[in-house]
């Protein structure tokens, strides 16, 4: 019994293998040549967003769009644009939403700050409430059997 | 007191905050355009019917135009191809239509079949110049100003409602002034 479990186990295995690749298989265009480009291009196209499947990377998309800008990618890429510039031409024309990594501008900048504002208003809480506690120890009242009296 | 207070004040106010932000969100499926107020995308097409004939931007530009991106393969474009012909017939605004990775006899054929609103029609077949406009849905269309600024943009079908509410606005306010 154990040994039929093994077997199909080690069947399911060779199964999930031998299709794995193919999941993988959405970009048609010949790798690049050169090692470094193409480690760049699997960057970029998995830096980008999939303009009409939205939460897919460029690379993982079978859309035919994504194809066109991975044909994009790859030729900037050979005509030879830094990462940037062809971060840069992708969200000069689709904004960027294209880019999975947002960047800081004016607008969001807030987004940035939040943490560090939210942080010291619970540090300046905590400060006070500390210190408060701390007041009627010394007064040889408890703060909270206060709060329940009044 | 306002120890209950201050905590309720501030949840009365994070609620207002989320039911404004869900009431007033935009559709998240609709991504704004960063071409607008920036010239409209240089392009060079051949015509969907002479090959040796262009369509440009030089074709935009000097009034007010639209560019209309469509595909045979388009259901919406279908949908909204009635009031594109009203709109020609209006004769307020040419329409430039850019045939985006189609087939020109699929395309020639709707057009000739359902009537033709465009002024001029280039075929984009590898669809360079639709990426050049941030194309990402079809269709779409374009508001070119006379200054061949790119003024406002609709993803989607066109519709009565559509032209009548965006679009007429746009160039009445402009020319009006």
């Amino acid at each position: 019994m154990n040994r039929y479990r093994m077997v199909a186990l080690q069947g399911c295995l060779t199964l999930w293998l031998l299709l794995a690749p193919t999941a993988h298989a959405v970009d048609n265009l010949p790798p690049l040549s050169d090692p470094v480009l193409r480690q760049r291009y699997d960057h970029l196209t998995h830096e980008l967003r999939c303009m009409q499947c939205q939460n897919e990377s460029l690379a993982d998309s079978q859309v035919s769009l994504a194809a066109d800008l991975r044909e994009q990618v790859r030729e900037l890429l050979l005509a030879g644009r830094s990462d940037d510039e062809i971060l840069n031409h992708m969200s000069d024309r689709y904004g960027d939403f294209i880019l999975f990594r947002p960047r800081m501008n004016w607008r969001n900048s807030w987004l940035w700050g939040a943490p560090l504002i939210l942080m010291s208003i619970g540090a300046i809480v905590a400060w006070r409430v500390v210190r408060d506690r701390a007041r009627h120890v010394d007064d040889g009242t408890d703060a909270d059997a206060e709060s329940l009296n009044s | 007191m306002t120890r209950f207070l201050l905590p309720l004040a501030f949840f009365a106010l994070l609620l207002v905050v989320l039911v404004v932000g869900l009431k007033h969100a935009p559709d998240k499926s609709l991504i704004p355009s960063p071409l607008i107020g920036k010239s409209a995308p240089a392009f060079t097409l051949s015509s969907l019917f002479d090959p040796r004939e262009s369509v440009s931007a030089r074709d935009l530009g000097g009034r007010w135009s639209l560019v209309n991106v469509w595909g045979t393969w388009c259901v919406e474009c279908r949908a909204e191809h009635p009031e594109l012909l009203q709109i020609k017939q209006q004769g307020l605004v040419p329409i430039i239509g850019i045939d985006w990775k189609d087939n020109d006899d699929d395309a020639q054929a709707w057009l000739s079949q359902l009537g033709n609103p465009y002024d001029r029609v280039g075929a984009d077949r590898d669809g360079r110049v639709a990426i050049d406009w941030g194309v990402y849905g079809a269709p779409e269309t374009f508001l070119i100003s006379p200054a061949g600024k790119v003024v406002h943009k609709k993803i989607g079908a066109m519709t009565a409602d559509v032209w009548q509410r965006e679009f007429l606005p746009l160039i009445q306010a402009a020319t009006t002034r």
